[in-house]
């Protein structure tokens, strides 16, 4: 099991690209000429994402220097205690939404420091495993087609992602516990 | 998205000062503005690289087969754009590369998806329901195989480390339906004329 899935991604990006590549041919595009029409708006969309990116990642890093995340952790950690969810891992279910390097650091410090067979690496390892960034997608999304109005998805990408962190837990209980 | 950004910086002074931290939140300013425009220019090499070979994609029809295997699926959640729409294929090849954990390429189908989208959208500054449907299910972040966790866990010794993947997909499964579900109930009380006349401010 483990084998085909180390298989199947270390040869997910070659075989898409050797797929475009010899499809491009057989049907006779010129491919090089296409490739770099294509690409020239690499640049342009880079970009216009600068200005949502700025305003999305200082007022996160500001976010994260104040030690506001930690006072949370702190208020919400006797409630949490009672339903038998780890105080190590509440960290990570704010950061995960905010951002995804510092979400990985936050599980990397947990696997390292609470070791592999810890109720809590298993967990927080599903939490990372199962989500993306909400903040950053939204940024570099809606950024590059210079979308300021983001209406409901917001609330919906955090919703979704409040969703998966009980989802989380339910099913870590279920297997690991 | 307006009171978000101000809460944001608000909460951060004020936390700051109370915990002795506000030297730190200033340096945040500066390493976070730095480090947003590292973000996009660390793009735009390998965005250059997938449009590109999106272009190539497009010309010799690949999308167009992709999209049409995926169509009695895009037909029922996208059913606001015509379904002969390059979007169309733009968000299969986006769905693909996420859930085999291909993020560089996804992100570029993604964007190249958004522009499509916003070629429909009547107002150009709000996002329309399409738009907000394809970005939660971005959010969500649905992949098969968690390539980047399985590495943490090799790397501490943990012996059967793809003993999370079946949760992983479960509950990413779980979150991803979610969205797409909540999408769809909050489009009706967020109906899109509306938003010119400025009583939107999300």
């Amino acid at each position: 099991m483990s084998k085909i899935l180390n298989i199947i991604s270390l040869w997910a990006l070659p075989v898409l690209l050797l797929w475009i590549l010899i499809a491009g041919m057989i049907k006779k595009v010129p491919i090089y000429e296409e490739f770099t029409d294509g690409a020239k708006d690499g640049f342009k969309v880079a970009v216009n994402i600068i200005p949502y990116l700025v305003a999305i990642i200082v007022g996160i890093s500001m976010l994260r220097a104040s030690g506001a995340i930690d006072m949370l952790a702190q208020i919400l950690t006797p409630i949490l205690t009672k339903i038998h969810f780890p105080a190590d891992v509440l960290p990570l279910t704010i950061v995960r939404s905010l951002s995804g390097s510092a979400a990985l650091g936050v599980f990397s410090d947990i696997a390292n420091s609470l070791g592999p067979d810890n109720y809590a690496t298993k967990l927080a390892a599903v939490m990372v495993g199962s989500s993306e960034t909400t903040f950053y997608v939204l940024a570099v999304y809606f950024g590059a087609v210079k979308i300021s109005k983001y209406r409901y998805s917001l609330f919906v990408g955090l919703l979704a992602d409040l969703i998966g962190i009980i989802a989380a837990i339910f099913v870590c209980q279920w297997l690991f516990a | 998205m307006n009171y978000i950004f101000g809460f944001l910086i608000i909460i951060s002074i004020i936390a700051g000062a109370l915990n002795g931290r506000l030297q730190e939140v200033v340096n945040a300013v500066m390493d976070g503005a730095e480090l947003s425009v590292k973000v996009a220019f660390s793009l735009i090499g390998i965005m250059a690289f997938w449009l590109g070979m999106m272009k190539i994609a497009q010309k010799s029809g690949i999308i167009n087969w992709i999209s049409k295997i995926l169509k009695p699926i895009t037909k029922i959640l996208f059913n606001e754009i015509p379904s002969n729409s390059p979007a169309v294929g733009d968000i299969a090849m986006n769905f693909t590369a996420n859930a085999f954990g291909l993020s560089n390429a996804a992100t570029p189908f993604g964007i190249k998806a958004m522009e499509e989208l916003q070629k429909e959208n009547k107002n150009k500054k709000s996002a329309s329901n399409s738009m907000c449907l394809f970005l939660g299910m971005n959010t969500a972040g649905f992949q098969l195989i968690p390539t980047t966790v399985l590495a943490v866990l090799v790397s501490i010794g943990y012996k059967n480390p793809t003993e999370i993947i079946a949760p992983t997909l479960i509950v990413t499964s779980i979150a991803f339906l979610s969205a797409i579900v909540l999408s769809k109930i909050f489009q009706k009380f967020y109906p899109a004329q509306n938003i010119e006349s400025g009583a939107e401010n999300e």
